[in-house]
């Protein structure tokens, strides 16, 4: 192309713009409509700021029938959800990052295909299952189904960030004495920690977001999207609007925490097939 | 070996790792290998053990089968080629490592946390009777009334608004996979292009996008799956108005309680699924480089 070099400049940063416009927008209009007051909400045309602010549209979610029970459900669910997979995916994922052993590709491999599953596939069996061993329509119960969703990601990631740690280090910690489960104590968990941290947010996201396997399983222990899909029928547009942005905070706040391992570990868990 | 042998074995270093996977084999075989056993058998047996193919014959008469089915290829042959083609080109962009492409990277991926019910009532806010952008068109003087978008006789604006919420929401993972592939492709290769008098887009076609190939295969196959998955944005934009195999099966089982038909639809989700990726695999793969 020949383009001066300032019109190309130019060109970039409007497409830049679009794009984050393009992004942006949507989530400042629902910001706006979730604390628009209520009789501005059904007004045409609908003004697009509001002549005033109100937490009335808000306090009209937080306080609609089973609202704030799911809320403190799905704070549960994600946190069993983050426990459990942690627990079990990433001690895997540290073998992954530090050893060759025979069958290591197979297991990586059979990590990936779990991604053809359906969420449908987990979730409609597991009815049958549950209410045999009295685990349906309990929070424990949802969330094994959301820790089989998010143990790929979760042994992916944690060796990605388990390979990040150099390997000398834990050795050279060995040769001063430590036991191997001492060098990777004091070593590398210390050395992986932000990782892990950020890793312990994705899978907390993972859960919080999950909608299908969470209605499927409940009856009355609804997490707070199944609340939110459950009553969305009959739900008048306060309710809808204030229920997606409350639902979208808890998942913003943390990508802009963990953001420095976005890509390291979502990129590169994913791109490595 | 004798058993001293194979209890030294399982103390030492060497199977170590395997202690380590077992966790997680143990979880998978529960929550994924059982769970396709259970659906197999809801899907093709009755309560008394007989076989059967009672359920998948209802499923198929069932009168939004057909609509379903349609809608969820429909959604996926736009959905997916739109976001490859958006993502890599904002992946090229931040390539070129402008000033504060950093921070532009980040606003992309923002969506990649938000939910799918999530995104589908952000869309619901913008395309509503008296929403936004019915409110934005009246202000400009283009409409005096409402344009009802998310009715029964505006189908096409119904599909049009979930392609463009699950567009907004879910390019961000095929975004991330393309920019990591990028980053791994050597510079080395673009500067002997260069020497060798390429054009940009010579570079482009005849070096990135072959190097690339790998990443476009696995965004490909993972955003189809997640695709042919869509249920909580239709749901949200349209109710049941554009009906899709994964709302189906929801339905199926959330309003009538029969576990066998959704189960029968679940199976032919898992089976789209693997035709697709068995699809892509086959047909994209990467042209082996010969020395």
């Amino acid at each position: 192309m020949t383009f001066p070099r300032l019109q190309r400049r130019i060109l970039l940063y409007m497409a830049v713009v679009a794009i984050v416009l393009w992004v942006l927008v949507p989530l400042v209009l629902i910001a706006l409509a979730a604390f628009t007051p209520r009789s501005e909400l059904y007004r045409w045309p609908k003004r697009i700021i509001p002549s005033t602010f109100s937490s009335a549209t808000m306090s009209f979610f937080l306080h609609s029938y089973g609202v704030v029970s799911s809320l403190c459900n799905s704070v549960v669910v994600a946190l069993l959800t983050l426990g459990m997979t942690l627990v079990v995916g990433a001690p895997a994922g540290y073998a992954v990052a530090r050893y060759v052993f025979r069958g290591r590709e197979a297991f990586r491999l059979g990590i990936l295909m779990t991604r053809m599953f359906p969420t449908s596939l987990l979730a409609i069996p597991l009815i049958v299952t549950f209410i045999r061993w009295g685990l349906y329509d309990t929070l424990i119960g949802v969330a094994f189904v959301h820790t089989a969703m998010a143990l790929p990601f979760a042994v992916l990631i944690t060796s990605g960030i388990f390979s990040g740690v150099p390997k000398e280090l834990e050795e050279a910690a060995m040769t001063l004495g430590c036991s191997r489960l001492g060098a990777f104590v004091r070593v590398a968990l210390p050395l992986a920690l932000p990782g892990l941290a950020a890793a312990a947010m994705f899978t907390f996201v993972i859960s919080w977001n999950e909608v299908f396997a969470a209605s499927i399983l409940t009856v009355r222990n609804r997490t707070l999207p199944a609340q939110v899909l459950a009553s969305l029928e009959a739900a008048p547009l306060d309710f809808r609007f204030a229920g997606a942005f409350f639902m979208i905070i808890p998942a913003l706040i943390f990508m802009a925490l963990a953001r420095r391992y976005l890509f390291q570990m979502w990129g590169g868990a994913i791109a490595e097939r | 070996m004798n058993r001293t042998q194979v209890t030294r074995w399982l103390v030492s270093e060497k199977a170590l790792p395997y202690w380590l996977i077992f966790p997680t084999l143990a979880y998978v075989a529960a929550f994924f290998l059982v769970p396709l056993a259970r659906t197999l058998l809801l899907a093709f047996r009755t309560d008394d053990g007989q076989w059967t193919m009672r359920f998948f014959v209802r499923m198929v008469e069932d009168v939004r089968f057909f609509d379903a089915f349609k809608f969820t290829l429909i959604l996926v042959a736009i959905v997916v080629p739109l976001q490859l083609v958006t993502a890599l080109s904002i992946a090229l962009l931040v390539n070129t490592r402008f000033r504060g492409s950093r921070s532009f990277l980040y606003i992309c991926a923002i969506p990649l946390g938000i939910s799918d019910l999530a995104a589908g009532l952000i869309w619901f806010s913008l395309f509503t009777e008296h929403g936004y952008i019915n409110s934005f068109l009246y202000t400009l003087g283009l409409i005096d009334k409402p344009i009802y978008f998310l009715s029964m006789q505006n189908l096409g604006w119904v599909v049009g608004s979930i392609v463009l919420a699950e567009h907004w929401r879910a390019t961000a993972i095929v975004l991330v996979i393309l920019v990591a592939g990028l980053q791994m492709i050597s510079r080395d290769y673009l500067e002997a292009a260069e020497v060798f008098g390429a054009r940009p887009w010579q570079k482009l076609w005849h070096v990135t996008l072959p190097l690339l190939k790998p990443s476009l295969q696995s965004a490909l196959i993972i955003r189809t799956i997640l695709a042919l998955q869509t249920f909580a944005v239709a749901v949200a934009l349209g109710g049941r108005l554009v009906p899709v195999l994964a709302g189906e099966a929801y339905y199926w089982y959330y309003l009538y309680r029969n576990a066998n038909v959704a189960s029968a639809y679940a199976l032919l989700l898992m089976v789209i699924s693997l035709l697709l990726a068995w699809g892509y695999l086959r047909f994209l793969r990467p042209r082996e480089v010969r020395s």
